[in-house]
C-alpha cells in the first residue's frame, strides 16, 4: 500500500538556499544544486522548493558574499532537475498558466500555487484543467488566531479573512491534487507541528496534506503522521545534520509508519 | 543508442536525465521514425491521455517504427502511459486501438471504493518473475513511484511481471520477449528506478 512520504523542503531565495524564521528572517545556507545530489542520493521521496524571492526586495539579512547566487529561478529549476530523480514539486510567485507550463517543461513534476489561488479561485480549476489535478498543489499558509487559523497570502503576511479550513475544502473542490499545509506562526520555531491545525485540514478534505512547519526533532514527524497527514515535510531540519533524511526516515520506521526504506542505512 | 521517442507528450527530459545518470551519453530524445528503427534499444514514455498519444505516435509515423522495431527483437520499454499504449486497446475516453505489442485491454483502475484513483505516490513491487532482465536487478522490497487512474490488464495473465498493491494486485510491469512495460515512473523512483533503468540499458 501507498507510504506516507518524506519530503524536504527547501526555500530559494534571490538563486540561493535559505532558512527561515516565521516567515521574516532568512539566512542563507548554500547553493542548490550540490543540496539536491545529496537529498537524492538519500532517503527523501519528493523534494519541494519555493522561491520566495521578493520582486524589488532587497533583504538586508543576506550574507551570501561567499555564494555565488543565480538570478535564473527557471535556470537553477533545470539544473535541480538533472540530478533529481524522485518528484520534483516547484512553486513560489506562480501567477498565470503560462508560469505552470515552463516550469513542468523545465522539470517539476508539480507546481505549488498560493496568493493567485487565493486572488482568484478559478486558478486552480484552470490549472488542474490544463496540466491535471497530479500536478496542481494548493500551498496554504495557516496563522492560528483563537478560534481557528487565517489562511495568509503574500509570503505569509498579508491577512485574508479566509479560514484555513473553509478554504482547503474550496481548493479540494476546484481541483487540487494535493495541499501543502504550512504554519507561519510555527514556521522555524522547531517546537513541532500545529497538530490541530493538520487534523483539522486531513478531515476536512480527502485529497492528500503535506505537512510542513515547525519540526524541530524527527518525532515531530510521527505527530504530523498520527493527526492525518499523507506526507510529512520540514525544512530546516534537513539542513544542518549529516544524514538527516535516513534519521528520520529510522525515526518515522520505529514510530510505527510505514515509509519507503529505499537509501536508509540499516546498520 | 537508446532512443526515447519523443512523440510532444509528456515529461521526456526527466527520462533522458535518468539514462543520463546511469548511461552517459547512451540516450537521446527522437521524433524520427529512422532513428527508433536504427536505435539498439527504444523507451517509449508518456504521460497524458491513451486516445492523443496514439493519435501523435501515428502522426508522426512512429506507431510504425516502434511496431518494426519490436518485431526485431531489440529491447523495448514502455514507461507509464508509454506501457498502457503496449496493449491491443484501451477503454479510457471511447475505445482506442493500441500498438498491440502485448496483447491485452487498459481499464480504468477499479479497486476498494475507500481508494482514491488515481493511484498517487510511491508503493510497493511484487516481484512475480524473478527472471524477468530488468526486474531481477533489484534489491530486496523494491519501491516504486505510480501515477495512473488506469491499468494494463493482459490477455495472458502470465504477461503480468510484476503487481503492486492497492486495494487488490494491480498490474504495475508487464513482459513478453523483448518488450517491456512499467506503470510507474522509474525516473522518479529514485535508486530502484535507476537499478531498472541500468538494467534495461545493458539487457
Amino acid at each position: 500500500m501507498l507510504k506516507t512520504r518524506l519530503i524536504p523542503c527547501l526555500l530559494l531565495m534571490n538563486g540561493l538556499l535559505v532558512r527561515s524564521e516565521e516567515f521574516r528572517r532568512h539566512q542563507v545556507i548554500g547553493n542548490p544544486i550540490h543540496q539536491v545530489e545529496r537529498f537524492s542520493a538519500w532517503a527523501v521521496d519528493e523534494l519541494v522548493y519555493i522561491d520566495i524571492t521578493r520582486e524589488g526586495a532587497h533583504d538586508l539579512r543576506r550574507d551570501d558574499h561567499k555564494v555565488k547566487g543565480s538570478a535564473d529561478v527557471l535556470e537553477i529549476l533545470e539544473a535541480i532537475a538533472r540530478s533529481c530523480f524522485v518528484p520534483l514539486t516547484f512553486g513560489g510567485g506562480i501567477r498565470t498558466l503560462e508560469d505552470i507550463r515552463v516550469r513542468l517543461a523545465r522539470g517539476a513534476d508539480k507546481v505549488t500555487i498560493n496568493t493567485a489561488a487565493i486572488e482568484d479561485p478559478t486558478f486552480i480549476t484552470e490549472a488542474a484543467g490544463a496540466f491535471g489535478s497530479q500536478a496542481i498543489v494548493v500551498s496554504i499558509d495557516a496563522l492560528q488566531r483563537p478560534d481557528g487559523w487565517e489562511v495568509m497570502a503574500g509570503w505569509g503576511r498579508r491577512e485574508t479573512g479566509l479560514d484555513v479550513v473553509e478554504w482547503a475544502r474550496e481548493a479540494e473542490r476546484r481541483g487540487a491534487g494535493e495541499l501543502f499545509l504550512n504554519s507561519v506562526d510555527r514556521d522555524g520555531m522547531a517546537g513541532g507541528y500545529d497538530v490541530a491545525l493538520i487534523e483539522a485540514v486531513s478531515a476536512a478534505t480527502a485529497i492528500p496534506v503535506i505537512a510542513c512547519g515547525g519540526v524541530g526533532r524527527f518525532k515531530h514527524l510521527i505527530a504530523g503522521v498520527h493527526a492525518g497527514a499523507s506526507a510529512v515535510s520540514a525544512a530546516n531540519i534537513f539542513h544542518f545534520t549529516e544524514h538527516s533524511t535516513q534519521r528520520a526516515k529510522k525515526v518515522l520506521a520505529d514510530g510505527g509508519v510505514d515509509v519507503r526504506l529505499a537509501g536508509v542505512r540499516t546498520h | 543508442m537508446i532512443a526515447i521517442v519523443d512523440y510532444g507528450m509528456g515529461n521526456l527530459r526527466s527520462v533522458l536525465n535518468a539514462f543520463e545518470r546511469v548511461a552517459p551519453g547512451a540516450a537521446r530524445l527522437t521524433a524520427d521514425p529512422a532513428d527508433v528503427l536504427a536505435a539498439e534499444r527504444v523507451v517509449v514514455p508518456g504521460v497524458g491521455a491513451f486516445r492523443d498519444a496514439i493519435a501523435a505516435l501515428r502522426t508522426r509515423g512512429l506507431a510504425q517504427a516502434v511496431r518494426d522495431f519490436a518485431a526485431s527483437g531489440r529491447p523495448l520499454l514502455g514507461v507509464c502511459l508509454g506501457m498502457q499504449l503496449l496493449a491491443t486497446r484501451s477503454s479510457e475516453f471511447g475505445d482506442h486501438a493500441g500498438l498491440d505489442l502485448i496483447p491485452g485491454s487498459v481499464e480504468l483502475l477499479r479497486t476498494d471504493p475507500e481508494l482514491r484513483v488515481p493511484h498517487v505516490g510511491w508503493n510497493d513491487l511484487e516481484v512475480r518473475r524473478a527472471d524477468d532482465p530488468i526486474l531481477g536487478a533489484l534489491g530486496p522490497e523494491p519501491t516504486f513511484y505510480f501515477v495512473h487512474s488506469y491499468e494494463y490488464v493482459p490477455d495472458d495473465p502470465a504477461a503480468v511481471t510484476a503487481v503492486t498493491d492497492y486495494g487488490r494486485p494491480v498490474t504495475a510491469c508487464v513482459g513478453a520477449g523483448n518488450v517491456f512495460g512499467v506503470q510507474f515512473h522509474p525516473e522518479k523512483s529514485g535508486t530502484d528506478g535507476l537499478a531498472l533503468l541500468t538494467a534495461f540499458a545493458s539487457c
